[in-house]
């Protein structure tokens, strides 16, 4: 049932939505140069390219957040000045956003409402989303409030309040990287719905198979001009991927795996109480992770991963000093600065905000992640304690050349970095301490496939150097390519580790929708 | 009147433009935008309103001047931080000490002329009620507005779409320009909204609290005020439990000190500070509540990407 493709010129009387020879200027530097693409009414069409080729830039012009600096838009034939987004959701598109446009004060259904026309009430809104929601298999509740969600619930909520506004093209960007297989799933059947009531999909994803699977067409971006438009059920990921990098891509080398007995990091009777009313409760964690290895932790967002990675890495105090454990020494009590100084590092979920400050340089956000683990390195004149700027510049430098992070200074701020280009320097200011412990939360979520390549790359050299390293990711491709034993994570507790060799993904999946993870006491 | 509901009365006159003013502030802050001039628009609305009760000869017109005055006063400060982007604190600093500087030399004037009083509105038959009525029904048109306005301020916020857009906005104006919300045109209504609020709660001070112009005569109060939301945590019914507390715990020292305790009179003055940080600290234990209610944007400059 796929719609023919179509390489004619422009028809722009039958397109949902036309753009034609779009560029977008910032000085001299054109993120988007002499763009043409078309959208066709019913079709399901994949927008693809690196961080930067200028997908995002692209999608704002639509969506009525930026305004082109020369060519035209066409919706339905005719030509629009996209002006704002209320203007965009006026003509009927929507958008669910990467990152997230969300109020982490305000509820769901205060968010949705939002967006919507003034004439419903709050009441009505939390009803109707409600109705949409489990029509479309995207649970929510409308009264939880927005910074107690997981990013993958945060994402429902987004891609809810989006279908609230009846859109005829709806922009999806990166819209399954925060879930499961199954959830992928749905979401495919619900976009199929969508298609066949005669909506456009632009879907911008990194990941090939999906993109072959589900588009009728696809446009490639690259260094903010169109490098080429494919069906992309006739190609291989690998011929895609070549249009997006110019180059082949590689899969990542993994070799033998080098575990050894001895136990680096260690979880036993791991319980937390919640901390907000939506807060997950921990229940009797208990894990090993031995020097060389890797353990993923698979799950559903929001099953307490987030809680679980706040007690390992200090956030939260753990009940007892040994119920966690770092190289041998009870460090359940301990600050997060005590932890690294034992050789762990911590690399979280949220880069902005949580891994870094967004209005500081790389460089200010290297230092206060590092000022008490590099004490020596970073600071002078002993116990006065002043900043060795120097040495904190060259570090930054340093992770920024072996991570390749892209970007426009030699120190810019955080927030300016696209997000996987951010990732790489996070990982990479911890990589760069040889770390015998490092415990990284969706260690490439919204990331390209080159970066995430290199993510993982890093990740499996550092376990190779004999380091324990402790995986969380909803991404289960990313679980196995990395993990040498994997356990799921559901409503707060961890199933028995299996060995990567020795299971496949859809006894993983039955484990993260919650069959078979034992003591069963399941939400009602 | 009994002795009783003479000192309630005065607790009520204390508390009543501490309550104007913080609300007004609550408004602006909710939005994101921290405007340090409370006490700079306040000065301002008392002197306007002491000067246009004597020109027109009608406090009622001093008293609406007064609150034109404060969102003139409040404009200059929204054009200065929210359309050049300068910084919150510094200006609104300045938008203080220009307000004290201009009413002095305004208000020179009218030192020692004998103002006009806001006579009290009498409500028939409920002001007949012992005790309450006297209290609460025999009271200058500013007390029953500052009842009105907290109602209508709760309401706004946590009810109206107006209000949640307000929120949003002082939440993340990112997200809120990302959705098409306009950060600009919230910030502008919520500081002027905020300037007419001080503007009315200074001429309260000049038009019933004390019927004449003196230098300076909110004493700090603007600055009570601006404490009080943040003690608050931007809460609305809070405001009025500080603004009371002030007031009433202000009016007792006065009598403990008249009644000849042997407590040093500086340890006096400073019990209503004390007493209402250590009730507000008390109720704030809640913390995720104090979090949600925080405007994660406040004091931010906001730019639009172009």
């Amino acid at each position: 049932m796929k719609s023919v493709v179509k390489n004619t010129p422009l028809q722009a009387l039958d397109d949902m939505l036309t753009v034609s020879n779009i560029t977008k200027l910032y000085g001299d530097f054109a993120a988007n140069k002499n763009i043409d693409f078309n959208i066709l009414p019913g079709e399901i069409h994949a927008l693809l390219g690196e961080n930067g080729a200028g997908k995002s830039t692209l999608v704002k012009m639509l969506y009525g957040s930026l305004q082109p600096s020369s060519g035209q838009i066409l919706w339905k034939g005719e030509p629009v000045s996209i002006n704002s987004p209320s203007f965009a959701r006026k003509l009927g598109i929507g958008m669910v956003f990467q990152h997230f446009s969300l109020f982490d004060a305000l509820n769901v259904s205060e968010n949705i409402a939002l967006s919507l026309s003034p004439d419903l009430t709050i009441a009505e809104v939390a009803a109707k989303a409600k109705e949409l929601s489990t029509h479309y298999g995207l649970p929510l509740n409308p009264d939880a409030l927005i910074g107690d969600l997981s990013v993958g619930e945060r994402q429902r909520v987004e891609i809810v309040r989006c279908l609230m506004q009846d859109p005829e093209l709806i922009i999806l960007d990166e819209p399954t990287s925060v879930l499961t297989p199954q959830e992928a799933e749905k979401l495919f059947k619900t976009l199929d719905i969508l298609k066949a009531e005669g909506r456009s999909i632009l879907f911008i994803s990194h990941r090939l198979d999906e993109v072959r699977r589900l588009c009728d067409r696809a446009t490639i971006l690259r260094f903010g001009e169109v490098s080429g438009a494919c069906d992309p059920s006739k190609e291989t990921s690998a011929s895609i991927a070549r249009m997006m990098v110019g180059n082949d891509v590689n899969i990542i080398k993994k070799g033998a795996s080098v575990s050894s007995d001895d136990v680096l990091l260690e979880a036993s009777q791991l319980s937390q109480p919640a901390i907000t009313p939506f807060a997950i409760e921990l229940n009797n964690i208990n894990f090993k992770v031995h020097s060389g290895e890797i353990l993923g932790i698979a799950g559903v967002a929001g099953n307490g991963q987030s809680e679980l990675f706040d007690v390992i890495s200090g956030e939260i105090i753990a009940d007892k000093d040994d119920n966690i454990k770092i190289r041998g020494k009870d460090v359940g009590g301990l600050s997060i600065n005590k932890r690294r100084k034992l050789g762990a590092s911590f690399v979280p979920e949220e880069r902005l905000g949580h891994g870094a400050i967004s209005q500081f340089h790389l460089s200010d956000n290297m230092l206060l992640a590092r000022h008490q683990s590099d004490v020596v390195a970073f600071q002078r004149m002993g116990r006065i304690g002043v900043v060795w700027r120097e040495m904190v510049e060259k570090a930054t430098k340093r992770v920024c050349e072996i991570m390749d992070v892209r970007k426009a200074d030699i120190d810019p701020i955080a927030a300016s970095l696209s997000g996987g280009n951010l990732q790489k320097f996070i990982i990479g200011r911890e990589l760069d301490r040889q770390p015998s412990v490092l415990v990284i939360n969706q260690p490439s979520w919204g990331v390209d496939a080159g970066a995430a390549l290199h993510i993982r790359q890093s990740i499996v050299n550092l376990a190779k150097s004999g380091s324990a390293i402790l995986v969380i990711s909803q991404d289960l491709d990313e679980i196995f390519e990395l993990s040498d034993r994997i356990t799921v994570m559901f409503d707060g507790k961890l199933s028995e580790p299996l060995d990567t060799s020795k299971t496949n993904r859809e006894e993983i999946g039955l484990l993260m929708a919650g069959v078979g993870i034992n003591e069963g006491k399941h939400a009602a | 009147m009994g002795l009783v509901e003479a000192i309630l009365l005065t607790v009520f006159t204390a508390a009543t433009p501490l309550l104007i003013a913080a609300l007004g502030e609550l408004v602006t802050e909710r939005s994101g935008v921290l405007n340090l001039g409370v006490e700079g628009m306040m000065i301002m609305g008392a002197i306007s309103g002491f000067a246009f009760a004597i020109y027109t000869g009608n406090p009622y017109m001093g008293a609406l001047a007064a609150i034109i005055i404060g969102v003139l006063f409040s404009l200059l400060f929204a054009f200065l931080t929210i359309s050049l982007v300068t910084n919150q604190v510094a200006t609104g600093l300045a938008l203080t000490i220009l307000g004290l500087g201009l009413s002095g030399l305004w208000g020179e004037a009218f030192i020692g002329v004998p103002g006009i009083k806001l006579q009290p509105i009498i409500v028939p038959l409920l002001s007949d009620i012992p005790f309450f009525g006297k209290l609460f029904f025999q009271q200058d048109i500013i007390f029953y507005f500052s009842i009105l306005l907290l109602i209508g301020v709760s309401w706004f916020l946590f009810k109206s779409r107006a209000g949640l857009v307000l929120r949003a906005v002082g939440d993340s104006h990112t997200s809120a320009h990302a959705l098409g919300l306009s950060v600009i045109k919230t910030r502008y209504l919520a500081v002027m909204f905020g300037g007419a609020c001080s503007g009315l709660a200074g001429a309260h001070l000049s038009l019933v609290y004390t019927t004449q112009w003196i230098e300076n005569m909110t004493a700090g109060r603007g600055w009570i005020a601006l404490a009080l939301v943040v003690f608050a945590s931007w809460r609305p019914n809070r405001v009025l439990i500080g603004a009371y507390l002030f007031g009433a715990v202000g009016i007792a020292q006065l009598h403990i000190q008249a009644l000849g305790f042997k407590i040093p009179t500086q340890f006096l003055s400073a019990l209503p500070y004390l007493a209402t940080i250590v009730v507000l600290v008390i109720i704030s234990q809640n913390r995720r509540l104090t979090m949600v209610n925080t405007p994660a944007s406040l004091g931010k400059g906001f730019v639009a990407d172009k």
